[in-house]
């Protein structure tokens, strides 16, 4: 595989075309913006917590195919997780997106994210698949 | 007599044939061959040829301009207006020449009103701090545009914070060129400067700016022109356009970075205070009082880029030993092509549809974000650029956060625009 159909993932190019969750969430508890004044890109994820855990969650972004295919898996994965489980989804990805476990398989809890493997060859790029998430989970820890 | 009329008539025929052959000689250029002259233009990219479409962030550079900064500092490096040695006079000998060939090449008046600088950013600082901030006043206006690059806003924002001048903007219309109604309706007697670009990073648009500092004048403002995506793609003579300030950057002419050029007129620049202190620039230092040069060096303090300002003027003697009409047209001709290619492409909408234009082209293409078109042109070996490209107020106007651009010099070709519009469409079957 180039590393172009590694980096554009036909998951990748799904999502970014059928975005899943994509709107203002209603009834959401709380929002979280993300911006990246290099680009110009802009997020905006919006969810709902419960006593135990995310009940839903939702975005809104004006981005790359790879920021908006992360959003969108986000969404998706953290359904149901509590906070603490999506703090640590993160710290994992991120861990496997950047040098730290540069050549490791992504693990099985990640799920679709793996899709997002070829991120790690455009060291430019990894910004875009994590901005999603900085906007969530940097907001939902305070 | 028929045969007479017959004869006339295959002569000018003939003549015509001749005329058209000719002038298609002098329109095409060489383009193999001045391309020869640009030794990183024959890098390969993952085994692909460059196709290098980002020239109006930066240009490349004419082996003749690499061995004159090499030439330099083997033969002349010292640095200026304080030794005596044999090095010392060489080398402001070639700084004092470099600031005669911008002169020549801006048709300034006496080239003490080159200034030499960073680049244009430093230069609107330049301006914006010794101008505007010690002479305007609470209420005073400066006019930009929409289509300004962030280099000649933030610089004027900040004066305005101190002093309490106002900005405000001339708007531009559909085609992305100024609204020239409104721009008349903005100036008045509170009108101090009007600072536009040239020519547009963005939209490609060259503004009518004879026409702007004309209509400025009349109510006393000053007009300061930024050159940035002007010099490299036509000739411009600032005693014509009668502009105050004219300024660019070196890197954008095929030159190197860290050197570029602020052109002021005489008693303007003799009127304003220093922009930084420090060697050079003063005529006598005591802690109570210091007293300063006669520009040029009243804006140089320091060491100034010595090699930079020599790489510019062989750059300009390089452009010197082209015949840039020709240069112009072709570019034109290349401009022409590659639009009509890319607005072939489906889905694909062009900002910016000035008649009068740079060889620059800004797009969106439906269903890709122009950060993936750039790594999927990249992975082509084509080098465009995507994002805001410092002009965020722009794209705000057109509601976008972000455009693709394709940018040109005279050493693009239209295979080089074939190639762009088919990795466009490569691009496009991808994302389905
Ligand atoms: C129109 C315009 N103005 C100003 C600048 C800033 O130039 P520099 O970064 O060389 O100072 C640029 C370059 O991007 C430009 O295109």
């Amino acid at each position: 595989m180039s590393d172009l159909t590694e980096l554009y993932q036909e998951i990748i190019l799904d999502h970014n075309k059928y975005p899943r969750n994509y709107g203002c969430l209603d009834n959401y508890t709380d929002k979280g913006e993300g911006h990246n004044p290099l680009c110009g890109d802009e997020v905006t994820v919006y969810w709902k917590l419960g006593p135990e855990d995310i009940k839903a969650l939702s975005f809104q972004a004006r981005g790359c195919a790879i920021s908006q295919a992360s959003a969108s898996m986000m969404t998706q994965i953290l359904k149901g997780k509590s906070v603490e489980e999506a703090q640590e989804l993160f710290q994992l990805l991120r861990r496997h997106l950047t040098q730290e476990c540069e050549d490791e398989e992504f693990p099985e809890e990640l799920g679709e994210l793996a899709a997002l493997a070829g991120v790690r060859k455009y060291p430019a790029r990894i910004k875009c698949a994590t901005l999603a998430w900085h906007a969530m989970c940097d907001k939902i820890s305070d | 007599m028929p045969v007479v009329f017959l004869a006339r008539g295959n002569f000018l025929f003939e003549t015509r044939l001749i005329l058209i052959k000719l002038r298609s000689m002098i329109t095409t250029i060489d383009v193999a061959s001045i391309r020869r002259d640009f030794p990183i233009l024959r890098t390969r990219v993952g085994g692909r040829p460059l196709v290098y479409l980002d020239n109006a962030a930066t240009t490349q550079k004419p082996a003749a301009v690499l061995s004159a900064l090499e030439k330099h500092y083997k033969e002349s490096n010292a640095n200026i207006n304080r030794g005596v040695h044999y090095l010392a006079e060489r080398a402001t000998d070639a700084y004092e020449l470099a600031r005669k060939t911008v002169a020549r090449f801006l048709n300034v008046a006496r080239s003490e009103e080159v200034i030499f600088v960073r680049g244009t950013t430093e230069g609107i600082n330049l301006v914006a701090q010794s101008y505007a901030l010690p002479f305007l006043k609470k209420g005073d206006e400066i006019l930009l545009t929409t289509m300004e690059h962030h280099a000649n806003i933030v610089p004027w924002q900040l004066v305005s914070e101190r002093n309490g001048a106002k900005l405000r903007i001339i708007p531009i219309t559909e085609s992305g060129e100024l609204d020239m109604e409104v721009f008349e309706s903005l100036l008045g007697e509170r009108t101090k400067i009007v600072s536009l670009a040239h020519a547009s990073n963005t939209l490609g648009t060259v503004n009518p700016v004879k026409e702007l500092v004309d209509k400025a004048h009349a109510y006393g403002a000053i007009v300061l022109l930024d050159g940035a995506q002007a010099v490299g793609h036509f000739p411009v003579d600032v005693q014509d356009l009668d502009c105050d300030f004219y300024v660019f950057s070196g890197h954008k002419l095929f030159s190197t970075t860290g050197a570029g050029v602020v052109y002021g007129k005489y008693e303007l620049l003799q009127s304003m205070p220093p922009f930084q202190g420090g060697g050079d620039m003063i005529g006598k230092v005591t802690f109570e009082k210091t007293t300063y040069k006669e520009p040029p060096a009243r804006f140089e303090a320091g060491t100034p880029n010595i090699g930079g300002a020599v790489a510019l003027g062989a750059a300009i003697d390089y452009l010197s030993g082209l015949d840039r009409v020709v240069l112009m047209e072709y570019e034109h001709d290349l401009l022409q092509y590659a639009t009509s290619l890319l607005s072939d492409i489906e889905g694909l909408r062009i900002y910016g549809r000035a008649s009068d234009k740079v060889s620059l082209i800004s797009f969106t293409l439906d269903g890709i974000h122009p950060h993936d078109i750039a790594t999927l042109l990249d992975a082509d070996g084509i080098a465009i650029r995507a994002g805001h490209h410092c002009t965020q107020p722009l794209h705000r106007h057109y509601g976008l956060s972000a455009t693709t651009r394709a940018s040109f010099a005279f050493y693009n070709t239209r295979e080089e625009a074939e190639q762009l519009a088919a990795s466009l469409e490569k691009s496009k079957r991808l994302f389905g």
